[in-house]
């Protein structure tokens, strides 16, 4: 455990060499390590988010959360941010991938990089971290309850998503998902699905599932929280990513 | 889940927000996913906005669904208890 850490805001170069703000936290002590790219949730890059790059750091990471919404609001509160890119129909998934494939350059260039990089996201994130490890260059990946990596968008959503199962052949990373047993977004019919396509594929892949767990069940200030299921999926992370991202 | 169901309303108001001020409320955002603060899943969401300024200019709202219609049926009774030339 690396309880001694920087945290430290910074901008740098996302997709399309746009400047984007990030939160970076790293172990205060020299030594080689993997890097860990968090995609915040849809709600914004929140406190949460940058606990949850915290913890990363904790674990003996360098880890960036980038601000997906720093395009749209510059310098707003997170959910004043996360209003704004809501109403202009969220982050186009191209841009996604660029902002997570910069964020993976800036962890593989600090100086104590051992040249892996995890990518982690959540509900919508944990799509959004599939999709990167489908097009772009990550040694691990972790998906935590994203809906639709699977399964139809319904036709009513304005947000033009889709599901990933056409881009799953490129997946080019192991993936660790959990999911909660009583989620609807994914739902488990979803996660089976899922299953079967990556195992078709002859993809790597780590699933577990919780039951009483529904969505959204790391969030420690949500009423969704389940700490049964949080801790064994923060130690279940804590081996993917020590198999995947280790020297 | 994230339901990433959005609806947006044009509209002409004012709303009072940060720091006690008042500003032009040009939009609604109207949503039903996850709130910030409100101790439930998810909630019905309203986001009021100068779409032309700050984005710190919002008034947020985050209600049960029982607390949205509630809203709704309050807005439908005040509006149908005034004569129709008020509401031009």
């Amino acid at each position: 455990m690396y309880e001694s850490m920087i945290a430290t805001l910074v901008r740098m170069p996302g997709h399309a060499g746009d400047e984007i703000e990030a939160y970076v936290a790293r172990p205060e002590a020299e030594f080689r390590r993997g890097g860990v790219v968090v995609i915040h949730h849809m709600p914004g890059w929140d406190r949460g988010s940058k606990e949850i790059t915290r913890r990363f750091a904790e674990l003996g990471y360098d880890a960036v959360c980038p601000n997906l919404y720093t395009r749209e609001a510059p310098g707003a509160s997170p959910d004043d941010a996360a209003a704004v890119a809501r109403a202009q129909g969220g982050v186009p998934d191209e841009r996604l991938v660029g902002d997570v494939a910069a964020a993976a350059a800036y962890l593989r260039a600090l100086p104590t990089s051992n040249g892996k990089v995890g990518v982690i996201g959540y509900c919508s994130g944990g799509r959004q971290s599939v999709l990167a490890a489908c097009n772009t260059d990550v040694d691990a990946a972790v998906d935590c309850y994203g809906a639709f990596v699977t399964g139809e968008v319904p036709t009513e959503f304005p947000l033009k998503i889709t599901n990933l199962v056409e881009q799953l052949p490129n997946l080019r990373a192991p993936l660790l998902g959990l999911f909660g047993a009583e989620d609807r977004y994914p739902s488990p019919d979803q996660v089976d699905e899922l299953e079967r396509i990556l195992t078709d594929l002859g993809k790597p892949f780590e699933f577990h599932r919780y039951e009483g767990a529904g969505h959204a069940f790391f969030a420690n200030e949500r009423p969704s929280y389940n700490v049964a299921a949080a801790n064994d999926g923060w130690e279940r992370i804590e081996r993917f990513y020590a198999t995947h991202l280790g020297a | 889940m994230c339901t990433y169901t959005t609806v947006h309303a044009d509209m002409d108001g004012s709303a009072k927000g940060p720091g006690s001020s008042w500003f032009h409320a040009g939009r609604a955002t109207v949503y039903f996913d996850h709130p910030v603060h409100a101790m439930a899943e998810h909630t019905l969401n309203i986001d009021l906005t100068d779409p032309d300024g700050d984005p710190a200019r919002r008034v947020a709202l985050e209600l049960t669904a029982e607390s949205a219609r509630a809203l709704v049926a309050a807005i439908q009774e005040a509006l149908a208890a005034v004569p129709d030339e008020l509401k031009v």
